[in-house]
């Protein structure tokens, strides 16, 4: 496939593969060899295996506006996206230091809030942000961990500096596309893993369950943990099955699980079973009737007394939402400044927060060349790029901003970097993502491997599943290329 | 084990097992129907009626298709998305049901079970109804076959395990009963004697749905005789798809689950499931055709769903109690 590489073109961004035109970095020579060897039915070939192979496994997720054939594969390139060694070293060490800072941030706004009455953050915005619940207020969670699960969400720039997106702190998912991934591009291509030193992802799962075992409440010595699932209509649901296999825990729905005399019980062939740990993939709302929405089916009446009581444990806990609140992003380097007295490794993108008199006064001006999101939509809902945008939506973004400015942040669009991926018979340059998924347990774990979403259209940055991305195996090398 | 686990893997399991009882018997009509076209002209219509009625969907079919032939009875008993036991409904229900169990069933069961549905979803699955009948029915049996067969060899032989041959037992009795009721339907062309050439035909095909025609042969040398094939459909206590040996094997895996001997009983659904169990023990083809072969048949159907819904009361609707 020497020729497909020939007339690649990395369109003045930064590319992941290469330095310059037709010169490959260090740690992607190999990978580069091998692929210009490659025949290209061959290609084709493993090509057609890798989406069976996923097809058939049901590694599928949910599209809500689609009628027709609700089921799909998530889109799987076959060129992976290396990490050097060095590179990950330095994301490992800005997430560590930035999850250590959220888990602090929630722990003292749910406590003294100390951060709000020295004025590192106005405290409205706190007060206002939708996921807030200071029904918890002063109340301990289990090892005082709020995030046991974090999902980060990292791009890279014109210069090729990694910079944080955004946090998924709430249900982060996509984790079990990392493993999959891994596991087909082991299927399909046996011999590229032999040449490089791929560091394994495959542990996530005994990591995972790790940390939930260790938030048990105390005194129970081998505590029973189950998955709570929407059920098998939501979009992750595959994910959420594949964990609690992988884990060999339960995954239940809320009609499984039962409240009694404060304790929570699922109801099994033998009768009831108490259960000391949850791994909720159900967001705050609809956890529990009797709290939250009323008209929620998908919750258990009576969990939220239970975990107030300290019998069940919650990962991750009520009211991370407000840590990923894109308001309160704008804030995360304060925070490391002000709780760790540290500079943030990892940078943000420079954020405009609408509530803001003089910045609300530059995001209406200059819509065209900004990306506008709601502060508390993830998913890539409740967005609008600017320079993808038509003048009517431009409109409505500006009547919404006006109407609800806490609601709404602009960044600079940034130029994403690029990875090539095969799109149509041609390789070409394609925006793309880095979501690594960060554990807190007794001590703080990242999984050297990430999700790389790709953007499969021609110009496009959504990378999200549900507007049309893709996904790229991602690999961690363990050991510096000489 | 949660009850709605225990749930979902016995429908699993009872609608991959009718699935393929659907295949055979769609297949066997169609194979009957190419050996009669040799000696009068069939009234093809009257032909499938028997079947569909053995499904219990006459008026449903009557409302679907405005041309009833042979063509469109093969449709309905095999893609019909509208029709909930056609081959189509019965593989999609197994595949939702095996959907909210993955965890407990092994990767490769769930494998399977997809790739079946795919198959009949997709369009290689209506292709080759349409140009290969036998071919896609033998790709139903074989593949129901092979999920049968992985869940045996893959899955821990466990309470779950259990619950699956719950269903595929007590839908294997069913649908043997149904088979067998299929012939009751039949009318034999006017002019046709009854044990005559047309007769010994269609108790053949009643057989062979069941895969049972070399089992018989090698037992009833000789004639097959109406009264031999219910008697050994029926009573045959090592075949695998008699009513018998189905009920047998649902009434051991109940015991399993409970722990409690199988000469006595710890909740309703055994006692039914035993005193089903007793009853075909010892029961002579003599007095079955006494009582009516129909009459038995039907009788035998309401006693299987009374069990259904036991096991439903005694493991997923009401278990509350907290163990000690």
């Amino acid at each position: 496939m020497t020729e497909f590489f020939a007339k690649y073109d990395t369109g003045g961004f930064y590319d992941e593969m290469f330095d310059a035109p037709g010169q490959a970095r260090s740690h992607y020579q190999r990978l580069l060899q091998r692929f210009t060897e490659l025949k290209k039915d061959e290609f084709d070939r493993k090509h057609e295996l890798a989406a069976l192979t996923l097809l058939r496994q049901g590694v599928t997720f949910t599209v809500y506006s689609d009628a027709q054939g609700t089921e799909r594969i998530f889109p799987f390139d076959l060129i992976p996206r290396i990490i050097s060694a060095g590179e990950w070293k330095k994301i490992e060490r800005g997430l560590e230091q930035r999850i250590t800072a959220l888990n602090l941030f929630l722990h003292d706004i749910y406590h003294g809030q100390s951060i709000l009455r020295d004025g590192v953050i106005p405290k409205d915005y706190v007060w206002q942000a939708a996921c807030f619940r200071p029904e918890f207020m002063h109340f301990n969670v289990p090892q005082n961990i709020y995030i046991h699960i974090c999902g980060t969400d990292l791009v890279r720039d014109r210069d090729g500096n990694f910079l944080v997106l955004e946090d998924n702190a709430r249900c982060p998912s996509g984790v079990s596309y990392v493993i999959q991934n891994r596991q087909v591009m082991r299927r399909v291509f046996p011999n590229l893993f032999a040449q490089h030193r791929v560091r394994p992802v495959e542990d996530y799962s005994q990591e995972l369950l790790n940390v939930l075992r260790y938030i048990a409440p105390a005194g129970t010595t081998n505590p029973t943990v189950v998955l709570l699932t929407p059920g098998i209509y939501n979009s992750a649901y595959f994910e959420h099955s594949f964990l609690a296999r992988s884990m060999g825990i339960e995954i239940v729905e809320g009609r499984d699980l039962i409240a009694r005399d404060g304790k929570i019980f699922m109801r099994t062939t033998k009768g009831l079973q108490a259960v000391d740990v949850i791994y909720r993939r159900i967001n705050d709302d609809f956890l529990d009737p009797k709290v939250f929405r009323k008209d929620s089916g998908l919750g258990v009446p009576g969990l939220v007394e239970a975990h107030r009581k300290g019998n069940v444990s919650l990962a991750n806990s009520i009211g991370t939402g407000v840590a990923d609140d894109k308001v309160i992003y704008h804030f995360v380097p304060k925070m490391i400044r002000y709780y760790l007295d540290q500079d943030a490794i990892l940078p943000n993108v420079e954020t405009y927060l609408a509530s803001n008199e003089s910045d609300r006064a530059f995001i209406l001006e200059n819509l065209e060349k900004l990306v506008v999101k709601a502060a508390n939509e993830s998913g890539g809902y409740g967005m609008l790029v600017g320079s993808h945008s038509t003048e009517a939506e431009r409109e409505e973004f500006r009547k919404r901003i006006q109407k609800e400015p806490r609601n709404y942040i602009a960044q600079p669009i940034v130029p994403l970097s690029r990875s090539p991926a095969f799109d149509d018979d041609v390789i070409r340059g394609r925006h793309v993502d880095l979501r690594p998924y960060i554990l807190s347990g007794e001590k703080i774990k990242i999984i050297p491997g990430a999700l790389t979403r790709v953007a499969l259209c021609e110009g496009s940055l959504v990378v999200n599943s549900s507007q049309g991305g893709g996904s790229k195996d991602t690999w961690v090398l363990e050991k510096e290329e000489e | 084990m949660l009850s709605r686990v225990a749930d979902s893997l016995f429908w699993m399991s009872r609608y991959i097992e009718r699935a393929e009882n659907n295949a055979r018997i769609a297949d066997v009509n169609l194979q009957l129907l190419l050996d009669l076209e040799n000696t009068r002209d069939p009234d093809t219509q009257q032909q499938w009626n028997p079947i569909i009625s053995s499904l219990e969907e006459n008026e449903l079919f009557a409302s679907l298709y405005q041309n009833p032939d042979g063509q469109a009875a093969i449709d309905f008993v095999c893609l019909q998305q509208k029709n909930p036991n056609s081959v189509y409904s019965c593989l999609a229900a197994a595949r939702e049901n095996a959907r909210t169990v993955r965890e407990q069933i092994s990767s490769e069961m769930w494998e399977h079970i997809n790739r079946l549905f795919l198959f009949v979803n997709g369009e290689t699955g209506k292709k080759m109804l349409r140009l290969s009948p036998y071919e896609f029915f033998r790709r139903i049996i074989t593949g129901s076959h092979l999920v049968q067969g992985v869940a045996d060899a893959t899955m821990t032989h466990g309470e779950g395990w259990d619950f699956i041959r719950i269903g595929k037992s007590l839908e294997r009795a069913d649908n043997t009963s149904r088979i067998l009721d299929v012939k009751y339907h039949l009318l034999l062309p006017s002019g046709e004697r009854v044990g005559g050439n047309i007769d010994t035909v269609q108790w053949m095909s009643v057989l062979k749905s069941c895969s049972a025609l070399e089992a018989y042969r090698k037992i009833y040398v000789g004639q097959v005789a109406p009264w031999k094939v219910a008697e050994f459909l029926i009573t045959h206590p090592e075949f695998p798809r008699s009513i018998r040996f189905s009920v047998e094997s649902l009434d051991a895996a109940l015991h399993r689950i409970s722990g409690s001997p199988e000469t006595n009983y710890a909740n309703e659904a055994e006692r039914l499931s035993g005193r089903l169990r007793y009853d075909l023990n010892f029961a002579s083809i003599g007095d079955i055709f006494e009582y009516g072969l129909h009459e038995y048949l039907t009788l035998t159907q309401k006693r299987l769903a009374e069990i259904s819904s036991a096991l439903f009361e005694t493991y997923c609707a009401s278990n509350e109690a907290i163990p000690a």
